[in-house]
């Protein structure tokens, strides 16, 4: 048959299935090994899992556009809950003036000034992790330190926080299908949309924080208002729940191997790489999904206009083409290139601010525990697109 | 393939042939070059693979975007007017025989 294309396999995979989401792995080889491109009959959506091709597709911005949303859902047709994102969702040149706003806002001559604000309250957390000994890590040390630091950082208010991570869920989850998983974290909706709204108005942020800078640019006629809050509320929306998540997937991963605690604990220079290497490992953002803007081609595989392609960072980020050993955690080795954070113009926004949070953590944790171990069976949380844990239970010894 | 000569802040020089689509960056990267850090792996947001153009080379290259502007301002080594972000030069063949100057130091 001599055609100019190939066709994608077709796959039964089902990323939002309890199975999948329990243990993605077996089934990000399986669609590695599928070809670069898979087509999953239960979604009607392309997928890519190599990292050749999940690097291919960031990169291509125009082709593979974000405007049509990051999720399952074609927001260009219905598929929308709310305005869409003024970073996540929208194409240059919106999207390029509104990630400048922000760059501003996080960059990292700021970051250095909330360095030492993150290092003493990680200091306080870790105190209280060791003084109790046995805790519950993902509600104690996961969720309450972002939870802590970063909204403080942006000046959020102290009451009611609590909504941040529901508010965080509803996003995530809501990239997938409308499922349980999907409506479980839509339970409140009404209320949390509600208070979140709020807390992006520039009356309800404190003076000093980030999220008053934003809104310093609606001030200088850079952006309006309306769209200094939708920029606010990216904050609100993407800096908690995937900063929970990776944190609680380093307690994990170390204590799971204890060898490598010990290494970061004789060697603290270390932490740094240990958490690229934990966001290549265990990647707390797994898939998002690009729509294609005009008739493509990815390796071959022609792609319609309005497809939809999931990338799997996940998976890509354990690719044996890209990596060696992919299956295991080793903090040592070179994690250049990891796509945890995604890549190209739409890569995380915040990844600055994540690293000086779980750096700063890690490092007092670290100077404290001689042993981080499990103290009872995790409860993985099933969730549409982060992977981490609902249920930690940890312990903390000097 | 284009050539681009690196010259580190103590005079010693490196030619990378960076094949083009290739970031400046990733090339450096990947060649094990010491003056350029990129630890936000090439999304503008860490201003690690700070470079100062050659003289009289800035007019040739692609323009400094609105994101790049942002964080050229977080330089750990003095902003210029030839400063680029190393992430943010994608290599054609016009690129060929650029030198570009390394900082003293990156963070």
């Amino acid at each position: 048959m001599a055609t100019t294309h190939s066709f994608a396999p077709t796959s039964d995979i089902d990323p939002f299935a309890e199975q999948y989401i329990l243990d993605p792995y077996p089934f990000h080889q399986e669609m590695r090994e599928g070809g670069p491109v898979v087509w999953l009959e239960k979604w009607n959506v392309f997928a890519v899992a190599r990292y050749e091709q999940v690097q291919t597709v960031l990169a291509d911005w125009q082709t593979f556009c974000s405007g049509g949303g990051v999720g399952l859902a074609d927001l260009r047709h219905g598929g929308a809950w709310r305005k869409p994102s003024a970073l996540l969702e929208t194409d240059p040149p919106d999207h390029t003036a509104n990630r400048a706003i922000i760059s501003r806002v996080l960059s990292p001559a700021v970051l250095r000034d909330l360095r030492s604000t993150f290092e003493e309250e990680a200091v306080r957390f870790a105190d209280r992790a060791l003084a109790a000994g046995t805790i519950e890590a993902t509600s104690e040390l996961a969720e309450a330190f972002p939870m802590k630091v970063f909204a403080d950082a942006v000046g959020i208010r102290p009451d009611g926080r609590e909504h941040l991570v529901a508010y965080g869920n509803m996003v995530f989850n809501g990239m997938g299908p409308r499922n349980e998983l999907f409506e479980r974290a839509w339970a409140n909706a009404e209320e949390v949309i509600e208070w979140v709204a709020a807390a992006c108005q520039r009356k309800a942020l404190a003076e000093d924080g980030l999220g008053a800078r934003i809104y310093e640019s609606a001030d200088a006629g850079v952006v309006d208002e309306v769209h200094a809050a939708l920029i606010v509320r990216s904050f609100l929306s993407a800096g908690i729940d995937t900063t929970t998540y990776a944190i609680g997937n380093a307690l994990f991963c170390f204590a799971q191997n204890p060898e490598q605690w010990s290494r970061i604990r004789s060697d603290k220079a270390l932490v740094k790489p240990a958490f690229e290497e934990l966001m290549r490992f265990e990647s707390p953002f797994q898939t998002f999904f690009r729509t294609a803007a005009s008739d493509a081609e990815i390796a071959g595989v022609r792609i319609p206009k309005d497809s939809k392609i999931m990338l799997s960072v996940g998976a890509a980020n354990r690719d044996p083409r890209k990596w060696t050993d992919p299956d295991t955690f080793d903090i040592a080795r070179n994690t250049k290139g990891h796509v945890g954070f995604g890549a190209g113009i739409h890569g995380c926004v915040g990844q600055m601010i994540a690293r000086l949070e779980v750096e700063t953590l890690l490092t007092a944790l670290a100077d404290r525990a001689e042993r981080i171990e499990l103290a009872g069976e995790p409860v993985r949380q099933l969730h549409n697109t982060l992977r981490g844990f609902e249920r930690l239970p940890m312990r903390f010894q000097a | 393939m284009p050539v681009i000569t690196l010259v580190h802040h103590d005079g010693r020089r490196d030619a990378l042939d960076v094949p083009p689509g290739t970031s400046i960056m990733h090339a450096a990267i990947a060649a094990g070059i010491d003056g350029i850090v990129g630890e936000c792996g090439g999304s503008a947001m860490c201003a690690t693979c700070h470079v100062y153009v050659a003289e009289g080379k800035m007019d040739q290259l692609p323009p400094v975007d609105a994101v790049e502007d942002a964080m050229l301002d977080s330089t750990a080594c003095e902003r210029k007017p030839e400063s680029r972000l190393s992430c943010q030069l994608r290599v054609t063949e016009e690129f060929d025989g650029l030198v570009l100057f390394l900082p003293e130091q990156q963070v």
